[in-house]
């Protein structure tokens, strides 16, 4: 069967439970392809010996009653990989090989998938281009020298280049949406307590998410079924009844009610993008659904405090880096010389910054004017959202600001670069789900994408609601295998 | 408010993370344009909201005190940079 890497998830899951494709066969053609694409740098670590022979066992005796039956599979170097190295973009964690799984993963594997390799991402997921990551830039495969977004910029670039038929990233402030935007892919970011953080090397607690990155809504729906389960090793993970997502998949959106918040038209936004959203309202109209103006008075907001509660939580979060129980570890003259290089040398520059910010807003004297501060903003941003679900189903608003830029364009003014996840922010401060799917292009060609948001735990609703645009957008994604010789 | 070298200085300390005076310089414009950025806050009056500590409305679960990882000292030091068999090794800290 020719152009295996071409197909979806579903359809190569369907092929091997006919017996068409053999896993041996779908992971040498996605190892192949990866092969020949190493000047998009997707990966950080390959694993392809290893996948080999586990699609070999698999074909021996293959179980077909699995959810991915001998489908081979990238992920975000995030999630820690029993004996498999796990960086997180970062020196500091060059040769760290776990001795455990994260949930996440081990729940893919446990459904018959392969680990082909860790994908590149920014460093600590902190970023929005994959330019932090110490295992150098991504790029996109719209275009040579363009950003994949980030912080799963590797897996964004992975799926939509085809050497991964899906994968999971993971999403802090908007680094599964942004990216998925960016590429003209699909990204979910889940409810806040829907998959598991156990084993994910952790940013900032209260707003990461692990989620799926896929080539359409039904693979993001099927990958989302096997991640999401209730796990005791996360005291954040919520035991709810989690629908058989992909199963219970429907275009008939008829009648539900969707918000369109007047905030998200912000100033300078390009009149690509407003085009956009205008096409996507007169999408759902098209499925039978309702559109009604909202009112989310605290969207402005929701960045400023985010780049308070992030950091201070990754202040926090990455004090364990100390160059003692794990990672690197530079020379000193004594303890505390040894700490401080081994901090200075071992993190990046974008790190650093967070990890000064963040100590900075916890500080003695400054607690209460700004970490406190935040909590009450994102308590208001929450009550936004609250007040918006009460008259709406779903709200729908742009992924981005804009499409993806060059290399280089925004890394030397840290605040031009936050400012592409306004309108992913919110959702995370909320802890709602919300769903990007490409839905146009702009006049240089690059992806564009729309945003659903639902109200927690209401996954298959904006999937649902993803399904229905889907069909009526008919996005194809422009890939021209520029960078295969 | 503006952000002084010995702020950062300051900062440094407290994160562990060594500067010298060309990287606090750059870090103190960089925080400076972050901060301003943030001040958007104080537009807000919140003297009554509550603030927002978990998205997740859940009460932490009780489980059994009970030891579930047993044997595994050799992994927990594996990763280390230097060990001596059971232990973590650092600089001397005790003249």
């Amino acid at each position: 069967m020719s152009d295996i890497t071409k197909q979806s998830l579903t359809e190569l899951v369907e092929n091997i439970k006919d017996k068409k494709l053999s896993s041996t066969e779908v992971t040498k053609a996605f190892i192949d392809r990866s092969e020949k694409s190493k000047e998009l740098n997707a990966y950080i670590t390959e694993d392809f010996t290893s996948a080999s022979d586990k699609a070999k066992k698999f074909d021996q005796k293959p179980n077909l009653d699995l959810k991915l039956p001998g489908i081979p599979m990238a992920v975000k170097d995030l999630f820690c990989t029993k004996d498999v190295k796990t960086t997180a973009g970062s020196k500091i964690l060059n040769d760290f090989v776990p001795t455990y799984e994260s949930t996440v993963t081990e729940n893919i594997w446990n459904e018959g998938a392969i680990l082909l390799g860790k994908l590149n991402c920014d460093e600590f997921a902190m970023g929005s281009s994959n330019e932090t990551s110490f295992f150098g830039n991504v790029q996109n495969p719209i275009d040579k020298n363009l950003v994949p977004g980030g912080s799963s910029g590797g897996s964004a670039s992975a799926v939509a280049g085809q050497l991964t038929p899906i994968t999971i990233g993971t999403d802090t402030g908007g680094s599964i949406r942004q990216p998925a935007s960016f590429t003209g892919t699909v990204g979910l970011k889940p409810t806040y307590g829907s998959c598991s953080r156990y084993g994910i090397v952790a940013f900032a607690s209260s707003l990461d998410q692990a989620g799926p990155m896929a080539q359409n809504v039904k693979d993001c729906a099927l990958l989302q079924e096997v991640i999401s389960t209730y796990d005791s090793k996360d005291s954040t993970s919520i035991d709810f009844k989690r629908n058989h997502y992909s199963k219970e998949l429907t275009n008939n959106i008829k009648g539900k009610k969707i918000g369109i918040p007047k905030e998200y038209r912000v100033d300078g936004m390009p009149k690509e993008i407003e085009d956009l959203w205008q096409k996507g309202i007169q999408y759902v109209k098209d499925c039978g659904a309702e559109t009604i103006d909202i009112s989310l008075p605290h969207t402005s907001y929701a960045l400023p405090t985010y780049y308070i509660v992030a950091p201070a939580e990754a202040s926090s979060n990455l004090a364990r880096y100390d160059g003692v129980k794990y990672g690197f570890r530079a020379k000193g003259e004594n303890l505390i010389d040894m700490y401080e290089k081994t901090r200075s040398e071992g993190f990046g520059a974008e790190v650093q910054r967070r990890i000064m910010i963040g100590t900075y807003v916890l500080s003695s004297g400054y607690y209460d004017a700004y970490y406190l501060k935040a909590q009450k903003v994102r308590k208001l941003i929450k009550n936004d959202f609250d007040e918006a679900y009460k008259k709406v189903d779903a709200i729908l608003t742009p992924s981005t600001p804009s499409s993806a830029f060059k290399i280089g364009e925004k890394t030397n003014d840290p605040v031009s670069m936050y400012l592409n996840d306004i309108f992913t922010v919110p959702v995370n401060l909320a802890g709602l789900p919300g769903i990007s799917i490409p839905a146009g292009h702009d006049s240089k060609g690059y992806p564009l994408g729309l945003q659903i948001i639902g109200k927690a735990f209401d996954e298959q609703n904006i999937l649902n609601i993803a399904y229905a645009m889907e069909e009526k957008i008919d996005f194809k994604n422009k890939i021209t295998d520029w960078w295969i010789k | 408010m503006s952000i002084d070298l010995k702020t950062i200085k300051h900062i440094s300390k407290l994160s562990r993370i060594s500067v010298d005076e060309k990287k606090a310089e750059k870090l103190a414009g960089d925080l400076n344009s972050i901060f301003d950025f943030i001040e958007k806050l104080n537009e807000l009056k919140t003297d009554n909201v509550k603030p927002l500590t978990s998205v997740a409305e859940t009460t932490l679960k009780l489980r059994p005190d009970e030891v579930k990882s047993k044997n595994i000292r050799e992994e927990i030091v594996k990763n280390s940079p230097e060990d001596n068999e059971d232990y973590f090794v650092v600089p001397k800290v005790i003249e």
